[in-house]
């Protein structure tokens, strides 16, 4: 390898004065500190990286050639593996979107579940980011206190969907199954152990001199490069800039939650850490409001061309079971149209564009990943920092590479 | 409001039917790089979110593929669709946004190397997903589900004991590989779209 290789340009003026040789490193695609098998190739002056080129597609699955193939619910299963850390975010940003498409407003009731589940899944990955983030800065502690609260989550997940990561939850039009009896209670009951749990690893860690050494300055973006490079979610709020598609494109009802959405000031490192941590107490804000007013009724729509008849009725009665078969093979009835929908998901906007030909089957499905927006602009944001903060800035930045190469 | 004003500033952009009442037009490709720069700099259009390449299938003709942008203004808050189709279905062509959204970049390489669309003015255009030297554009509706024999990289650069790349097998499940021996045949895709309206 030598640096001719190299997708783009070394910055101007970076390493002015310097008459060091340069040097190529290659980190990954398997190495702990890439966070899954991303690829990044340096080219260092010294300690300086001069030029940074990160090399994906190594976990790509052609996600959206498979999704034209299969009918909308059979599809859902598949976004689980997008962003892995919060599968059922991804479930419901897909069913919404399809849901667009189709006019369907879902039932009070699957919003509310929809919301505390999405929200739950936000906690539950911003956990592992604060997690593997604190421990690319050096600090193992904070790793084990945090992977102990989200075992509670994937916990409240398995009493909800009956999967600790692969949940598939949403289904067009509404919810694979209705909340189960009592699990209200253990949500509950988490939020009230969580918020002082998660006040110690705050404690731990937020104010730590080398935590705050190795963090503050480093990896700054200004707000006009966070919009330029189309960065979304936290890394887009830690430059600066107040936009929450919750806040903006109110869906699933979240006009009728307060909270509120925080910013960062100077758009580095250190920034980007608060901003996860506020996001985490205001999930629990959230969901405890989407628990106080949960509705009743019905968690479906009652769209026969859409959503399965209920199980007992499938058992015996003929008409159901004809309709049950034939949603479940040809796919919901999705009229001709196309939309686009982005989800404030843990790691940015994931967005979702569909073109529907009228069948159960999409034509056309184009996957918006926020986390390889995000590794874009990565040779923008490494050239010029030292080594030894391009995992910091790596672990601060978030990314999740089963969404990147989809 | 916004939609009424960009229409009528940009009078080549012609509105296009949507399902979610985003303001979406049909552009000429030719004029993409002024639309998108009149997005910029008049309209508040701070960011391209997404670029989303599109096959209408061998029945469109030469307007088979195209792009459909989506742009956001972070200070109105508003989206705005723009939709390209390639003059030509043998060599697809775009004008390149990276000069005035670098974010541009990897969304083009990735319709590139998918979708196998040349953006002109691209600084770097190569495959980003799949790997250099793959002969296909898997994305485009006549690529099979199941996939092409195509050759593996050798090794990967930089590896000095030149392990051989040994493909996993894939024998079994709906997503068969045709592999040499066997052949390819079509009967094994789950569902083909072309000369099958309404997908079956």
């Amino acid at each position: 390898m030598d640096s001719s290789e190299f997708t783009y340009p070394e910055p101007a003026g970076l390493a002015e004065g310097r008459i060091g040789e340069k040097m190529v490193l290659n980190i990954g695609p398997s190495h702990p500190a890439t966070h899954g098998v991303l690829r990044l190739k340096l080219e260092l002056d010294g300690e300086l990286v001069t030029r940074a080129d990160p090399m994906v597609g190594y976990l790509h699955r052609g996600q959206e050639k498979v999704a034209e193939n299969l009918t909308y619910n059979q599809f859902i299963p598949f976004t689980d593996r997008l962003d892995y850390l919060a599968p059922i975010c991804n479930n419901v940003a897909f069913a919404q979107c399809v849901e667009k498409i189709a006019g369907i407003e879902v039932t009070p009731r699957c919003k509310a579940a929809r919301v505390i589940a999405c929200e739950l899944s936000r906690i539950c990955s911003h956990l592992v980011g604060l997690a593997s983030y604190g421990m690319d800065a050096g600090s193992w502690t904070v790793f084990m206190y945090c992977f102990t609260q989200r075992e509670k989550i994937m916990t409240l997940f398995e009493q909800l969907t009956g999967a600790r990561m692969t949940s598939s939850y949403a289904r067009i039009g509404g919810l694979a199954r209705d909340i189960p009896e009592g699990w209200l209670g253990n949500v509950n009951a988490f939020c009230n152990q969580f918020l002082p749990a998660f006040d110690e690893i705050d404690k731990l860690i937020t104010r730590n001199r080398i935590f705050i050494d190795r963090t503050e300055g480093i990896g700054v973006i200004s707000a006009e490069e966070a919009m330029q490079w189309a960065l979304t979610g936290p890394n887009l709020r830690g430059s600066g800039v107040a936009t929450d598609i919750r806040k903006d494109f109110p869906y699933l009802g979240y006009a009728d939650y307060e909270f509120d959405v925080p910013i960062g000031v100077h758009g580095d490192c250190y920034d980007r850490w608060l901003v996860r941590m506020e996001e985490c107490r205001q999930s629990v804000r959230i969901i405890r409001q989407a628990i106080e007013k949960m509705p009743d009724g019905p968690c479906n729509v009652s769209n026969p061309r859409v959503t399965l008849p209920p199980k007992d009725k499938v058992l015996r009665n003929m008409e159901d079971l004809i309709n049950n078969f034939i949603v479940a093979t040809e796919g919901p009835a999705i009229p001709e149209g196309e939309a686009y929908f982005e989800a404030d998901n843990p790691k940015g906007a994931l967005g979702f564009y569909i073109i529907s030909k009228g069948a159960g089957v999409p034509y056309r499905v184009k996957i918006r990943a926020p986390s390889f927006i995000t590794l874009s602009a990565m040779q923008h944001i490494l050239p010029g920092h030292h080594m030894s903060d391009v995992p910091v800035i790596l672990g601060s930045m978030d990314f999740v590479l089963g969404e990147c190469d989809r | 409001m916004n939609r009424k004003n960009i229409a009528e500033e940009l009078s080549f952009l012609k509105p296009r039917a949507t399902s979610d009442g985003m303001a979406a037009f049909d552009c000429p490709p030719d004029r993409l790089l002024e639309a998108a720069r009149a997005l910029k700099e008049r309209f508040e259009c701070q960011t391209l979110t997404d670029i989303a390449s599109v096959d209408m299938g061998l029945s469109a003709g030469e307007g088979r593929f195209g792009c459909v942008y989506h742009f956001f203004s972070h200070t109105k808050k508003f989206y705005v669709r723009l939709a390209a189709m390639c003059r030509s279905a043998a060599e697809p062509r775009l004008p390149s946004l990276t000069g005035v959204y670098p974010s541009a970049d990897w969304l083009e390489r990735e319709a590139f190397d998918l979708m196998g669309i040349t953006f002109d003015g691209h600084p770097r255009l190569r495959r980003i997903l799949m790997w250099e030297g793959y002969p296909y554009h898997p994305l485009r509706k006549d690529f099979p589900l199941a996939g092409l024999p195509a050759p593996l990289p050798d090794t990967f650069e930089g590896n000095e004991d030149a392990t051989k790349v040994v493909p996993a097998p894939e024998e079994g499940g709906p997503f068969h590989s045709a592999s040499e021996s066997s052949g390819f045949s079509p009967q094994r895709e789950p569902r083909s779209w072309e000369g099958k309206p309404g997908g079956r």
